[in-house]
């Protein structure tokens, strides 16, 4: 349908709070649009992390968003099943990440990642992140909890700079 | 107030259960922002915290919803009073130093992800699904976390080892609530709604025995004796004076809105 096209693109000018360049449509945090007959809309949300304190902001960046569009009538529902996953994080938007000094998430170092060194998966030396500054793939994680929920902290080896690290939540 | 069946109500107080296990061990964690040892553990606390505290109000937000008549997340989580709250003692004792965190935190976490997996394999409610598989992803960072440490303290210096191992003979006699059935979770695995979490117990014990040895530490699992109460709103000393922090602000200034 044309118009819900059109929503999904208005959503795309919606910023991630904490990492502005990337939208919450890139996110995967919208999961689905629907407009009713009488003009409303229902979007349906998905929480990245359970604490994370964006979500409000996120919700009133829609609101707002689709009421500069001329949608007033809009229900946000939120979609704990199933579970926000990395997987859902477009392409562009990792590109847009990396660009922004973010590394975007990759498989091999989830907390499912088996590095084959300890038995319970600990004190794993974390490969293939590569340095957002310098591209090097000489970087060991500082701690998995960083500047917000969502991150993990880094430092190359390389250039010596930290950064951040987009922690993988795979399916 | 609406008015719940025998089934609605061991649900409801199940769910209170897990909502209050998270928001206080939440609230433990929280106090130790600004005054970790190092800043990157200080921040990963207040991450964990944070976790915790969002699946919190997971958990209060379906309670309110299954206890109805203006209950909300807020008023569930601020407002009852402490015979109300149904959480696991372990989670509502003091800091301590890091090293006691550490142990209290790896003890709740080695639980944790064994209890959502198998909510969220087994649990025949459908939100307690979904809020286990959300929080699942979650406690297996916390899991990894906790072991970490347990294993650098214990297997560390003379003085963190000292340290990792009084805090494991203190905190041991509270690591069998787990396993020590709530009637409302016995109702629930007879009404087939739950799974028996003691079906899980011999892994637990197995997971930690394991991570024990790997940190030089010793405890006899089997053997300690168990303090309970918690999950049935008897607690310890400890507890009061969290709530009187906790419910402060709400109780002094009813209705605020930030």
């Amino acid at each position: 349908m044309e118009a819900i096209q059109d929503i999904w693109n208005y959503l795309e000018e919606v910023p991630d709070p904490e990492i502005p360049v990337i939208s919450v449509v890139d996110l995967g945090v919208v999961r689905d649009i629907q407009l009713l007959d009488d003009g409303g809309l229902i979007v349906t949300i998905t929480p990245t992390y359970s604490g994370c304190p964006a979500m409000n902001e996120i919700q009133m960046g829609i609101r707002l968003k689709l009421l500069e569009y001329g949608y007033r009538h809009v229900q946000i529902q939120e979609q704990l099943s199933p579970a926000w996953t990395t997987d859902w994080l477009s392409e562009s938007g990792r590109e847009k990440m990396q660009a922004y000094g973010i590394a975007p998430p990759i498989a091999a170092v989830g907390p499912e990642a088996d590095l084959g060194r300890h038995p319970r998966g600990l004190f794993q030396e974390e490969h293939g992140v590569h340095c957002p500054q310098c591209g090097s793939q000489e970087t060991k994680v500082v701690s998995q909890f960083g500047s917000t929920a969502c991150k993990a902290l880094y430092q190359c080896e390389n250039c010596l700079e930290p950064f951040d690290y987009f922690k993988c939540h795979p399916q | 107030m609406r008015v719940l069946d025998k089934n609605q109500l061991a649900l409801r107080d199940f769910v209170l259960h897990q909502a209050d296990n998270t928001l206080i061990l939440a609230q433990r964690l929280c106090a130790w922002c600004g005054h970790g040892p190092v800043l990157e553990q200080d921040i990963a606390l207040s991450n964990i915290a944070l976790d915790l505290l969002g699946q919190a109000h997971h958990y209060y937000d379906y309670a309110a919803n299954l206890t109805g008549g203006g209950a909300t997340a807020d008023t569930l989580a601020m407002l009852r009073p402490e015979r109300a709250y149904k959480n696991l003692l372990l989670v509502e004792l003091p800091n301590g130093d890091f090293g006691q965190t550490v142990a209290r935190q790896f003890f709740f976490d080695a639980y944790h992800v064994l209890f959502l997996e198998q909510l969220n394999k087994h649990a025949q409610d459908l939100m307690l699904r979904a809020i286990a598989e959300k929080s699942l992803k979650e406690a297996k960072y916390h899991l990894r976390w906790s072991s970490e440490w347990m294993i650098r303290l214990g297997d560390g210096t003379d003085e963190s080892h000292r340290r990792m191992q009084n805090a494991v003979d203190l905190l041991l006699p509270y690591v069998g609530e787990f396993f020590l059935l709530a009637d409302y979770q016995e109702e629930l695995i007879a009404a087939g709604v739950l799974a028996d979490p003691r079906d899980f117990q011999s892994s637990w014990s197995a997971h930690v025995e394991e991570i024990l040895s790997e940190a030089r530490l010793e405890a006899n699992l089997q053997q300690a004796p168990m303090q309970h109460g918690g999950k049935q709103g008897i607690h310890t000393e400890h507890m009061g004076y969290l709530l009187t922090e906790l419910q402060y602000m709400q109780r002094t200034y009813p209705g605020l809105n930030w």
